[in-house]
């Protein structure tokens, strides 16, 4: 059997692959310069406009805030300088997407897990869709739907955190009377996150090895068994980038319309 | 100690949806043996297998019509878990499957931590000793139990799959094409330690090579497929040294003989 093997004539195809990869050498080439020249446009690019940011800065941030005529009065009036102004928005903004982090990736793990280890194939395709769809909702919808339904949904839980749980420094009064709180904002910014978290997620979980997943199955795992055997083991070095990129490429906006 | 058991399979019909992957399959597997599955590709060998613990189940749309009887009580009857049948019928692959992140030693006590069974620690160890000595694999691997499973060769890899695998102490064993992503020396090696675990277990093994069918087997089944899509089906089954020196079907004689198509 193994005779026949060896005197299986050879096709001729080492040598044609051979002249195949010399006649592609230019192009490939060519194609290199460009891509490597694409990825490096984007590094040129973000430096520029970090750099441009802080050159027209400068002159913001070195200036003496109480004396500077400029900054003394407005909506800049009463700070020091540059870092009392900024650092407390800069807090809120870390603030914001902590708690945005909490409440959303879960949400959105068990979203995306439910899509591709629980729902029958029909329910997840469309269970898919309504998420894209909900990345699409630009992100003024979201800040308006804060202002007006979140914010006074939010009071009557907040007058109640305060009342009971006020001696936690957390929930310490006094309490905002518009209800624009750190809650209110994580609650939309966990919204805001939830579509690209859940979806990137999604694809993250749906690459799980089926050799890794019938390994769990066989020794007699049940399927949230299998998925914490296999599914969460694969996705774990992937899935805390997808939460961060969506809570960093969401929180800057909200803040705009405080 | 497991129980060995007998494996009954009358009649049974397997369809992935609407296609017949299998038809018509009948046979009597003793305890305490090792039975051999041979045959071309695609003519149902792996499907059928799945079948004798269910995991065919795991594709969507498969399923099975007739009866599987382990010990007399219907793999498929009314109420009975799968996840449970998976748990007395255990399964090695193809590739070897260990979870890679886990340590090696976490890899044997994986099915019996499923049972959500808390064990002391050194019930523990006993239990990661005896599986790998069972899977000869203690002598290579006592002194990185902590490493993690994707650190082993593949012929290691393997038999970790089988540690873990008689780990749960499951009555029946499938293994399908084991031996076929490992080198020679590797494939005695679990030939050897098949050998030795048919004191304790029934073992049903899927190979395309026809030595290590003789080698390792007392019964062998020869299944074939007419055409392509055209349903597996069981040609003969019969003791390993009837298929192969004297067999009843011109097919099986062909085939064990190398005249194939
Ligand atoms: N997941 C699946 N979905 C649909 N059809 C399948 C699936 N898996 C296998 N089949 C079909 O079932 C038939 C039997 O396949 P199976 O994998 O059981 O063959 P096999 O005997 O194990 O072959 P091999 O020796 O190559 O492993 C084939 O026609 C195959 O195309
Ligand atoms: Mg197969």
């Amino acid at each position: 059997m193994s005779n026949e093997t060896i005197s299986r004539p050879g096709t001729g195809r080492p040598a044609d692959a051979t002249t195949g990869k010399a006649g592609g050498r230019p192009a490939d080439r060519v194609f290199l310069g460009l891509s490597t020249g694409s990825a490096a446009l984007i590094m040129v690019i973000l430096a520029a406009v970090a750099l441009f940011l802080i050159i027209r800065a400068a002159p913001a941030i070195a200036a003496n805030w109480t004396t500077d005529p400029n900054l003394s009065h407005g909506t800049t009036a009463g700070h020091a300088d540059f870092w009392s102004y900024v650092l407390p928005l800069i807090w809120g903004t870390l603030w914001s997407s902590a708690i945005a982090l909490v409440i959303g990736a879960p949400i959105a793990i068990g979203i995306a897990l439910f899509i591709s280890h629980y729902a029958p194939r029909r329910l997840a395709g469309i269970l898919g869709y309504l998420v894209d769809l909900l990345a699409a909702v630009p992100s003024v919808v979201f800040g308006l739907w804060g202002i007006f339904v979140i914010r006074p949904f939010l009071l009557p839980a907040e007058q109640w955190l305060v009342q009971h749980l006020g001696w936690i420094p957390l929930f310490e009064g006094p309490q905002s009377g518009t209800g624009s709180t750190m809650l209110a904002g994580g609650i939309v910014l966990a919204v805001m996150i939830l579509p690209i978290v859940t979806s990137i997620s999604r694809e993250i979980f749906l690459q799980t090895p089926r050799l890794h997943e019938e390994a769990a199955l066989a020794l007699g795992a049940t399927r949230w068994e299998m998925i914490r055997y296999a599914v969460f083991p694969y996705a774990r070095s992937g899935w805390s980038a997808p939460s961060c990129s969506g809570s960093a490429g969401r929180s800057g906006r909200p803040w705009r319309w405080r | 100690m497991p129980v060995s058991k007998r494996i009954e399979v009358n009649d049974l019909n397997v369809y992935y949806g609407d296609f017949l992957a299998v038809e018509g399959v009948s046979m009597t597997i003793e305890p305490r043996t090792v039975t051999a599955f041979i045959g071309p590709s695609g003519c149902g060998k792996s499907t059928f297998l799945r079948t004798l613990n269910r995991m065919h189940e795991v594709i969507p749309g498969a399923h099975v019509r007739g009866e599987v009887l382990i010990d007399g009580n219907d793999l498929y009857g009314p109420g009975v878990d799968p996840v449970l049948v998976r748990r007395q019928v255990g399964m090695v692959f193809q590739r070897p499957n260990p979870f890679p992140t886990m340590s090696i030693a976490d890899n044997v006590l994986a099915g019996v931590r499923l049972n959500n069974r808390r064990m002391p620690k050194s019930d523990a160890d006993d239990l990661v000793e005896t599986s790998l000595q069972g899977a000869n694999l203690w002598n290579e691997v006592k002194d990185r139990l902590h490493l993690p499973g994707s650190s082993l060769s593949g012929g290691q890899q393997q038999r970790l799959c089988i540690a873990r695998a008689i780990a749960v102490s499951p009555d029946v064993l499938l293994m399908d094409e084991p031996c076929s992503a490992l080198d020679p020396i590797s494939t005695l090696a679990i030939e050897d330690l098949i050998e030795e675990l048919k004191q304790e277990y029934t073992i049903v093994i899927v190979t395309h090579n026809m030595q290590q069918a003789t080698r390792v087997s007392d019964k062998t089944a020869f299944f074939n497929i007419a055409g392509t899509g055209k349903p597996g089906k069981l040609i003969e089954y019969d003791t390993t040294s009837t298929i192969f020196t004297n067999p009843n079907v011109q097919a099986t004689e062909d085939y064990v003989s190398g005249k194939f198509g």
